[in-house]
This record gives C-alpha cells, sequence and structure tokens, in this order.
C-alpha cells in the first residue's frame, strides 16, 4: 500500500480510537480532579478523592449496587437452569408441537420485553410485585436468546455419547447435568458475559418498576442521580459514574479477550 | 416410551416457556385488545377511538420521522465505521489490541452512565464540543437545547455507543475468510481497493445483512439516553417512539393510546423479522 495513504489510515485509526475512550478517560480525569478542573485540562491539577466521598454521600451506592447484583443474579441462575431445561428438549427429544415451541421462541428474539412495557407494568401490577426484586427480573428469567444458543450447542454433542450415559442408567435430568452442560462450558460462559452485561446495564424495565431505593438498581440510581434538577455538579456524577461502572468495567479488563470472543461466540450462533 | 418421552420434554420446556409466554407472547395480544378496549386509563366498550386520534397526532407524525430518520443515520454510519474499525484492528497494525479495546470499551457501559458524560460534553457554556467550536471563532451551539440539532446529537452519540459493538462481528467474519483467497489475489496483482471490493466485501455480505437487522431493532429498542439528554425535547425534536409510549403510558397516563403505539411499534418489528428470516437467511447460505 502507497506508504502515504497507509500513514493516513492508522492515523485516523488512532484518532478515532482516543475518540472512543475519550469520554471514560474524562470521567477519569473529572473524579480524581477537584471540580474546579472539570472544564481545564492541568498537569498540576492535584489529586483528590473528595468528589467520591461527595457522591457516595449523595445517593445509596451501596444500596443500589447490591440490588443490581441481586437482580443480575437472580436473573442469570434462572436463565442458566431454565434455558438449559428447554435447550436440551429442542435440541434432542422428539414432540408433538416442537415447531411451534420453536416458532415462539424465534419470536421473542425479535419481540423483547422492553417494547411490552405498557402491559407488563400492569401485569406485574396485578400481582402487587412492583417495586421488587423479583418484579425487575420476571420478564427476563427465562431467554429465548440463550434457549437458541444452548440448543446450537447441545446440537453438536455426539449421540453416542448420551447413548453410553443411558446404558449406565442416568437418569434424564443426570444425563443433562453430566454429559451436555460440561460440554457446553464455552456457550454457558459466552451468555453469561453477554447476560450479565445486558441486565447489568438494562433502565428502562428497571426504572418502569422500581419506586424506591428497596429495588432500584444502579443504572435508575445513575439516572436520578445525574439529573439536572438534583443540582449536583459534574466531578461528582463523574465519580458516581465511575462508581457505578466500576464492577463492569473491572470484570471486562480481566476477561478481556473472553469477552470479545463471547459477543462473538453469542452473535454468530 | 414415546408418549413418556413426550411427557417429560414438555415439562422440561413449561418453566421456560411460562415465562416468554407471560412476558411477551400474552401481552402482545393484551396490548392489541387493549388498544380497542381502553380509553385513557379507563375500560370502555369495544372501541376505535384510539385509533382515530392516532390519525390527528401530529407529535406522532415527528416521532415516527423522528425514529426513521434517526434509524437511517445512524445505522449505516455505524455499520461503516464499524467495517473501518475491524479491518484496522484485523490488519498488522501495531497495538492493534489496544485499539480493540479502545473501540469496544463503549458497548459494556450502561447508555445512563455514559449520557451522563456526553451531557457534559455537549452543555451549552462549558461543553467540550462548544470548547472545540471557540478555538475556530465559533460562537457554540446549542447541542440539546436546540430542535435543529438535539436529535443530531443523539445520534453522534448512538453511532459512538453502537459503532464497536458491530465490529466484533465483522472482525469475526473477517477472520473466517480463508487467506488463500488474498494469496491469489497477490499472484494476479490486483491492488488492495480492488481484492477489498471483489473478495473482502462480497464475503461480508451475510454478516452486513445480520448486523443491519440488529442495528435496526436497536434504533427501535434503545432510548435509554433520550432520559438523560433531551427527554425527546424540545418541543419532541428528538422524540422516538418507545420513549413516546413511555410517556403516553407513564407521564400522561394515556394506556389505551400507548397500546395503540406499541401496536405500531410491533408491526415495525414484524416487518423486520420477516426480512430478517426471508432475505436474509436464504442470503447466509450462498457462503
Amino acid at each position: 500500500m502507497n506508504p502515504v495513504i497507509k500513514l493516513a489510515s492508522t492515523s485516523v485509526a488512532w484518532l478515532l480510537g482516543i475518540a472512543w475512550v475519550f469520554p471514560l478517560l474524562y470521567a477519569f480525569w473529572a473524579a480524581f480532579h477537584p471540580p474546579e478542573y472539570a472544564t481545564q485540562l492541568s498537569l498540576f491539577a492535584p489529586l483528590s478523592l473528595e468528589n467520591f466521598k461527595a457522591a457516595w454521600q449523595q445517593a445509596p451506592f451501596l444500596r443500589y449496587m447490591f440490588n443490581t447484583l441481586v437482580i443480575t443474579s437472580l436473573i442469570l441462575v434462572s436463565q442458566l437452569v431454565l434455558c438449559t431445561l428447554a435447550a436440551y428438549a429442542l435440541a434432542r427429544m422428539q414432540f408433538f408441537g416442537s415447531a411451534l415451541v420453536f416458532a415462539l421462541i424465534l419470536m421473542q428474539l425479535m419481540v423483547v420485553p422492553e417494547i411490552l412495557i405498557v402491559e407488563n407494568y400492569q401485569t406485574l401490577a396485578t400481582f402487587n410485585i412492583i417495586d421488587t426484586y423479583l418484579g425487575v427480573g420476571l420478564p427476563y428469567l427465562a431467554s429465548a436468546f440463550g434457549i437458541f444458543l444452548l440448543r446450537q450447542t447441545f446440537m453438536t454433542v455426539p449421540q453416542d455419547l448420551e447413548d453410553a450415559a443411558k446404558i449406565e442408567g442416568c437418569s434424564l435430568l443426570g444425563i443433562i447435568w453430566k454429559v451436555y452442560v460440561p460440554l457446553a462450558k464455552p456457550t454457558y460462559f459466552a451468555f453469561a458475559l453477554v447476560s450479565i452485561s445486558y441486565h447489568w446495564n438494562n433502565f428502562l424495565w428497571p426504572l418502569v418498576v422500581t419506586n424506591t431505593e428497596q429495588s432500584r438498581p444502579l443504572t435508575v440510581g445513575m439516572a436520578i442521580f445525574g439529573a439536572p434538577e438534583s443540582g449536583v455538579d459534574w466531578s461528582i456524577i463523574c465519580a458516581g459514574t465511575l462508581i457505578s461502572v466500576g464492577p463492569l468495567l473491572l470484570l471486562f479488563l480481566i476477561f478481556q479477550r473472553q469477552f470479545v470472543q463471547s459477543f462473538i461466540h453469542a452473535g454468530i450462533k | 416410551m414415546s408418549r413418556k418421552n413426550q411427557l417429560y420434554a414438555w415439562l422440561l420446556l413449561l418453566p421456560a416457556l411460562f415465562f416468554l409466554v407471560s412476558f411477551t407472547h400474552f401481552p402482545t395480544l393484551k396490548t392489541l385488545w387493549r388498544s380497542v378496549s381502553t380509553l385513557g386509563a379507563q375500560d370502555a366498550p369495544l372501541t376505535i377511538d384510539n385509533y382515530l386520534f392516532l390519525l390527528e397526532d401530529e407529535t406522532l407524525i415527528q416521532v415516527l420521522s423522528n425514529s426513521f430518520y434517526y434509524a437511517l443515520v445512524t445505522v449505516p454510519v455505524s455499520i461503516v465505521v464499524a467495517l473501518a474499525m475491524a479491518l484496522w484492528v484485523n490488519s498488522k497494525m501495531s497495538g492493534r489490541s489496544a485499539l480493540r479495546l479502545a473501540y469496544f470499551t463503549p458497548t459494556i457501559l450502561p447508555m445512563i452512565s455514559v449520557a451522563n458524560i456526553w451531557l457534559f460534553f455537549y452543555s451549552p457554556e462549558i461543553g467540550m464540543f462548544n470548547a472545540i467550536l471557540d478555538w475556530f471563532g465559533h460562537s457554540g451551539i446549542n447541542w440539546l437545547g436546540d430542535p435543529d440539532y438535539s436529535l443530531f446529537s443523539l445520534m453522534v452519540m448512538t453511532i459512538w455507543k453502537e459503532a464497536g459493538f458491530f465490529m466484533i462481528f465483522y472482525l469475526a467474519a473477517l477472520q473466517a475468510i480463508s487467506p488463500e483467497l488474498y494469496n491469489a489475489a497477490a499472484i494476479e496483482d490486483s491492488s488492495a481497493w480492488n481484492t477489498f471490493k471483489r473478495i473482502t466485501l462480497p464475503l461480508l455480505m451475510p454478516t452486513t445483512l445480520f448486523v443491519l437487522v440488529n442495528a435496526v431493532l436497536n434504533a427501535f429498542k434503545l432510548v435509554d439516553h433520550l432520559f438523560i439528554l433531551t427527554k425527546g425535547g424540545p418541543n419532541n425534536a428528538s422524540n422516538l417512539l418507545l420513549y413516546y409510549i413511555y410517556e403516553n403510558a407513564f407521564s400522561f397516563f394515556d394506556i389505551g393510546y400507548a397500546a395503540v403505539l406499541t401496536v405500531i411499534l410491533l408491526l415495525i418489528l414484524v416487518v423486520l423479522a420477516i426480512i430478517q428470516f426471508t432475505v436474509l437467511e436464504k442470503r447466509i447460505h450462498y457462503r
């Protein structure tokens, strides 16, 4: 390639890269320096943790984080169990109505619960579970995407392994647990990362069904905390933002390669 | 045995199916019913008033045109940027794993949190964008408060948020292309552009279609940033369909009309689903 074009292309690539991480870098800058340095970059700006202290005092982050953690785990555990059972049935069993079931599942890939907030809110109100962990998690306890992904993986497991387990006297659930689950580990890992980052970041549905600190997750808490009406200044908002994305960001940096692989894996299947 | 098998299969499926049906299929049907049986927040005898109001609602025309315009700009731009990113990250450029990390970072951050940071960039007096304009002697733009710019400002942030996510799919597709094809092209002395046009681009076609459908879906599903940046304003200049549904249901308490709007959104998604399962599935096999 022409060296001039090559240099230009490399420069654009790096400029774009800087632009893409800039908001996060800026948040770090503003959060770790006194508020007067939020709008000016100076080498001599003193470091400070005051913003984190203020953010921590102004919003119940620990509570929000705990809520997010409970909701995300509740959803993940339920999804892993329910999707495994359903995926096995769809991958390996012949039964009346399997085509219909599969069509219903494919449909849910398109029509996600988010756009049905109005009706789903009414359902939760009927059962009186607004503003509870269960309420936030309920529409996501099963995942069509998870079922689909695991079904594809289970279909690649050799039938011989299952037959051998049967001869040894394994029960149906035993076969799923001892033969299929261990062989699908990479898929589980991929699905778990996608699910965790989705529900850690989910906003609209939790906003609709939570009213108090009791069940409010980080995203909804951040929206209230960052609202202009709350009158909190930028440096403190940045500190709060970092607190809220911290755990996920850390997870991402540690499992960077797996994260990227997982998103590919999940997207291609 | 077969009957027992049938029973087991259904028992395995039942828990998952229960939740999927209760929170997707059932509410979809319920929405249709509610759109003809609820006026405001009250039950009513069978009525088409909600649908009649649809025709008079000028805000809806604005919201729909915003939504389509938003999709029409953010989707192609994100895709082109994502493709360029994937090509760079896949090349032998030094530092490419750092670049990949940089491009991918916005994907894993919550929309709400990054919108808070962007809100600051866009703010009229102290924001970064106006500071940059100031260097060039421009007096500055009210990015979120000016109806001519607010939707555009949302688009810029959306492209930033989405491009890295789509890059991943292109990256996977690029790595799956056989190096022999490129060796053959080198022997034929094909130019870089020609190789890209004749080999890379056609082989990326299935990925492009996959990304395209997902990008359009996201354009209609993701409105989190509106809550922070513009709240659909000023004067609905940046309002999008799902946010308008939220407003009708939870701010104006017009449940019946929110149901009609949801029906429109469902129709859009059905059309997208049909495109995906007909055009897309066929094209994918041609590889």
